[in-house]
């Protein structure tokens, strides 16, 4: 057996010893979970500065805070989510016990993925580990600062049986998938997610599958500009682009463009000052193939802003694309870097006209003061999530399942989501094994219950 | 030549110009259902009788009653059920307007199976209508008379530009496999579980499939062996064992087994006389090949009652295997018919290892007085669902999540207003669930909306950069102070 199958099968084994049932037990894992993010807050933010060229702050505000504050709800709602959930009864069965019962699944696979390399390893293991799995954790191999990190500190505070971390690229990750698994999370990109459902089929494992998409930003007529700007440069061009909730191009009518390009350009000084090169607070891309993809998507567009870059530190510009025209490259693939193209449409029908006639995304984003607006938007289109009248937010919301639909993605989680994700719900009906006077009348042979044969 | 392009194409079209998504449209096709199950009811009697020899009581009890039930649940609920969904907010969205909206995936694909062929195609068709999606029903070509009830009559019911019907065999379905759709649900072996999944991967489809098992049944020492072997025997020989969660094979003692085979001998002929082949309540195997399959089984062990069988009429007698050792066929494969084999245990805690050795099972059972018994069993195992005391039982609750088989009516009445939960099932018994409610949330998107104001503006700064310590401290406080979550405000 290879040393993967190994790991694989030691956390099964852990897994049937059974030392995941107790609440307790799971809560403790959770509590050092916690302790490890804290005792290493500095370590994870350096490994996001060496991966992606992230500071303290942007390392604890867009990644670590989400995870620590999942582990706090988690560790509050556990016993709620874990107890017997009694169900309404019929009149045959007054007398029993009727319930859904949950359980862990076994073992879990979560696969990471590197733009945010912290939060989607870590925060979908909370959920997983809190509905009693054994969770292996293949972190992604492009972030690799973080994948060593992870690989070194996670053993250290949780049982290194039941949670082990298996780092490696295409060959361990192929490795791994030949397993079998109770449920596999990816997060990552569309072809990938093909390739791990045909795996999963192979077992008949159920999948999370986070993928991602052109998310539109339509932004209205009848609208606070100045704020719809802000707060779309903040979304946008956090970790450079690279986020998988990120408003991907505008949408709006031609004769704002020219505004909404002055206010984004405004509010990018004001973020990232004149040079964004110089900020501490703006991102790199995280390698060299996906710098050159980036790069190659400006290729004969309008730049009313930045469009410029540097190899030798991934860096890219702010940028903003005028007058995009739909077939061009970079309206064909999810960009997933800092550049926002403006394409233009005549009217609110237009814009859905156009989103409809695409891939379903992951978010979808619309802003105007005209709640009309906003209800079409939402009703006439689909999309994993919405927000209205800001960016990436939704994701926040413990409440809120996060998840994709169509091309984007299947299943969610983020947290009583995430429990019921790497749960089994086991339906349950316990009687008493009494006198089957009651239940003769279901019995055979039932030619003299009829009233018609 | 495609021959489905065109279909799909008009169910697509419809789709896209927003034909399903009225209340009032879904629940018409609701109620076109339910004047189909009314209308023909004879009709489908007699294809069920023609297909599997089902005798009217169950088919009333376990295919029509129940489909019936599960759209007047449908039509009683659709406008609740399509409601968004408000969620808690964190304080950071106190002022926002946070909900989960339902929305149809667009074009589903139902692929049913031949044992409860109007149950298993109709009950995920009702979901799938009521959560305003275009349906394609690919029924069982086994359950051939039913098969035809549906491809013929069924369309005249359902407005035809949302909904088709795709009558054929593997090579249908293989075809039908190659396009996208938005969701797939299935219900049928592991096997082509396997292959349907592997061709929505390639759409990335999202699936549910209610597949199968070996469904294990302990019968306790202390238990009054009459009334387990009355339920036993219901259940597993109601039709004709050809059920994914009936009883598979019995797990006691040497001593349980003494006292228990009189006692199903005693059932068998109360249910079915003296001559099982004679009675109109006992069904028959579906087709040639799992006759013979079935029949192979009779080999294993021994024949304690029963193991009769005519090839002519595809008749197996209701049959219970003793002395049966694990590595034989009867212990290896799901049986799905009337052969009840009982495997001895030494002990509780060797018949939950025996249990844990083996997959998953769609159901599991245990019989017992002692009700610490019971518990047990339910607590060191794992299955789809779980039933003490009774056999498929469970699956009458609207409240309880179901995926797989028959739900059983006792007294021929539509179960009224309880909301249904369904199990989901994982691994090789399947994934995802269904009935009632979870019907409808299974063929539903759930899409994760939040409405902010335009306003607040100067509280939102505090997440834009430029970043520095300073600010950090302000939020790392305020955080602290409300002792709550306020992710990026």
């Amino acid at each position: 057996m290879s040393k993967i199958g190994e790991v694989v099968q030691r956390a099964r084994a852990a897994f049937n010893l059974g030392k995941t049932r107790p609440l307790q037990f799971r809560i403790q894992q959770l509590e050092a979970l916690r302790r490890m993010i804290k005792e290493h807050e500095k370590d994870i933010a350096g490994a996001l500065t060496a991966d992606l060229h992230r500071n303290e702050w942007n390392a604890y505000y867009e990644e670590v805070v989400y995870v620590l504050e999942e582990i706090e709800h988690v560790i509050k709602k556990l016993p709620e989510w874990a107890a017997d959930e009694p169900v309404e009864k019929t009149p045959q069965t007054q007398q029993d016990e009727c319930y859904i019962h949950s359980e862990p699944l076994g073992v879990v696979l979560i696969i990471g993925t590197w733009n945010y390399p912290f939060t989607v390893t870590v925060q979908p293991m909370v959920g997983a580990i809190a509905a009693g799995n054994a969770v292996v954790v293949k972190p992604s191999e492009l972030s690799e600062n973080m994948a060593n990190l992870l690989a070194t500190v996670i053993p250290q505070y949780l049982d290194r049986d039941l949670y082990p971390v298996i780092n490696g690229g295409i060959s361990e990750t192929t490795e791994v998938l030949k397993e079998r698994f109770d449920h596999i999370l990816y997060t990552g990109n569309t072809a990938v997610g093909k390739i791990i459902m045909m795996a999963a089929a192979k077992h008949l494992t159920p999948i999370t599958l986070e993928l991602g998409g052109k998310n539109p930003c339509y932004v209205d007529k009848d609208c606070d500009l100045d704020v719809a700007c802000r707060r779309i440069a903040w979304g946008k061009f956090m970790n450079s682009g690279q986020t998988c909730v990120a408003p991907d191009y505008i949408l709006c009518d031609p004769s704002i463009q020219n505004q909404i390009v002055e206010k984004l350009k405004k509010s990018l000084k004001e973020f990232y000052g004149e040079d964004a090169k110089k900020s501490r607070d703006y991102g790199r891309i995280i390698n060299s193939r996906h710098f050159q993809r980036v790069m190659g998507l400006m290729e004969g567009q309008k730049v009313a802003y930045g469009g410029t870059g540097d190899a030798a530190t991934r860096y890219i510009a702010p940028t903003i694309l005028t007058d995009v025209d739909p077939q061009s490259q970079v309206m064909q693939e999810e960009i997933f870097g800092p550049v926002m193209p403006i394409v233009c449409v005549r009217s609110l029908e237009e814009a859905i006209q156009f989103i409809n006639q695409r891939e379903k995304p992951l978010a979808l984003y619309v802003f105007s003061l005209n709640d009309k607006v906003i209800k079409k938007m939402i009703s006439e289109t689909s999309s994993g999530g919405v927000t209205a009248n800001d960016v990436v937010v939704h994701n926040s919301v413990h409440s809120l399942p996060y998840g994709g639909v169509g091309n984007s993605g299947m299943g969610s989680y983020h947290g009583k989501k995430s429990f019921e994700t790497f749960s089994h719900r086991r339906s349950c009906l316990v009687r008493p094994l009494l006198n089957d006077e009651s239940l003769k009348a279901r019995y055979p042979p039932s030619l003299a219950k009829m009233t018609r044969h | 030549m495609d021959p489905f392009a065109d279909t799909l194409r008009r169910l697509r079209e419809a789709f896209s110009a927003g034909r399903t998504r009225p209340a009032e449209f879904r629940a018409a096709q609701l109620r076109g259902l339910g004047r189909f199950l009314q209308e023909h009811k004879q009709l489908l009697q007699e294809a069920l009788a023609q297909d599997l020899h089902k005798s009217a009581f169950e088919s009333e009890v376990s295919e029509i009653s129940i489909t019936q039930s599960e759209i007047n649940l449908a039509l009683r609920n659709l406008r609740a059920w399509m409601k968004d969904e408000k969620v808690p907010k964190n304080l950071a969205t106190q002022l926002d307007s946070a909900f989960i909206r339902k929305e149809p995936f667009g074009l589903v694909l139902v692929i049913a199976p031949w044992n409860y062929p109007v149950n298993l195609t109709l009950v995920p068709l009702v979901g799938a209508l009521a959560a305003g999606n275009c349906v394609v029903l690919k029924p069982s070509e086994f359950s051939r008379s039913t098969e035809k009830v549906l491809a013929e009559v069924l369309p005249r019911y359902v407005d035809q530009s949302c909904f088709a019907v795709v009558p054929g065999g593997p090579q249908e379905t293989g075809q039908l496999l190659e396009h996208k759709f938005d969701y797939i649900f299935f219900t049928g072996s592991p096997r082509v579980g396997r292959i349907v999944m592997s061709a929505a991967a390639k759409h990335l489809t999202p699936v549910t499939l209610e597949l199968g098992g070996k469904n294990p049944c302990y019968v306790d020492d202390d238990c009054d062996p009459q009334t387990v072997a009355n339920r036993l025997a219901w259940f597993r020989y109601f039709n004709t064992g050809q059920t994914c969660v009936a009883p598979d094979y019995v797990l006691c003692s040497p001593d349980t087994q003494e006292r228990l085979l009189p006692a199903l001998q005693s059932a068998i002929t109360r249910f079915y006389g003296e001559d099982p082949r004679s009675s109109p309540n006992l069904g028959r195997i579906i087709s040639d090949k799992h006759f013979q399959r079935l029949r192979g089984l009779l080999g294993c062990g021994r024949v304690a009652i029963g193991g009769q069988s005519d090839e002519s009429e595809r008749y197996i007698a209701p049959t219970v295997l003793v002395d049966v050792e694990e590595t034989e066929p009867v212990m290896q494969e799901e049986i799905f018919g009337p052969i009840l084999p009982i495997v001895n245990v030494r002990s509780l805690d060797e018949a939950i290892d025996f249990i844990n050795r083996r997959e998953k099972p769609l159901a599991l059972y245990a019989f017992s007085n002692n009700k610490q018994v019971v518990k047990r069993v339910l607590a060191q195992t794992s299955s789809g669902s779980f039933c003490g005391n009774d056999g498929f039982m469970h699956l009458t609750l609207d409240s309880l999540p179901f995926g797989g088989v028959a739900r059983l009516g006792i007294c021929l009445r539509a179960h009224a207003g309880q909301p249904r939960v369904s199990p989901s099932f994982h691994g090789a018994s399947g994934m995802g669930s269904y009935h009632g409610k979870f019907s409808f949330d299974t063929f539903s998107h759930h899409r994760a909306c939040l409405l902010r104001c335009p306003g607040m503006e100067k509280i939102y700064s505090i997440r834009y950069p430029p970043y520095s310590p300073r600010k950090l401290r302000v939020l790392l406080m305020a955080m602290e102070a409300r002792g709550c979550s306020c992710t990026l405000l």
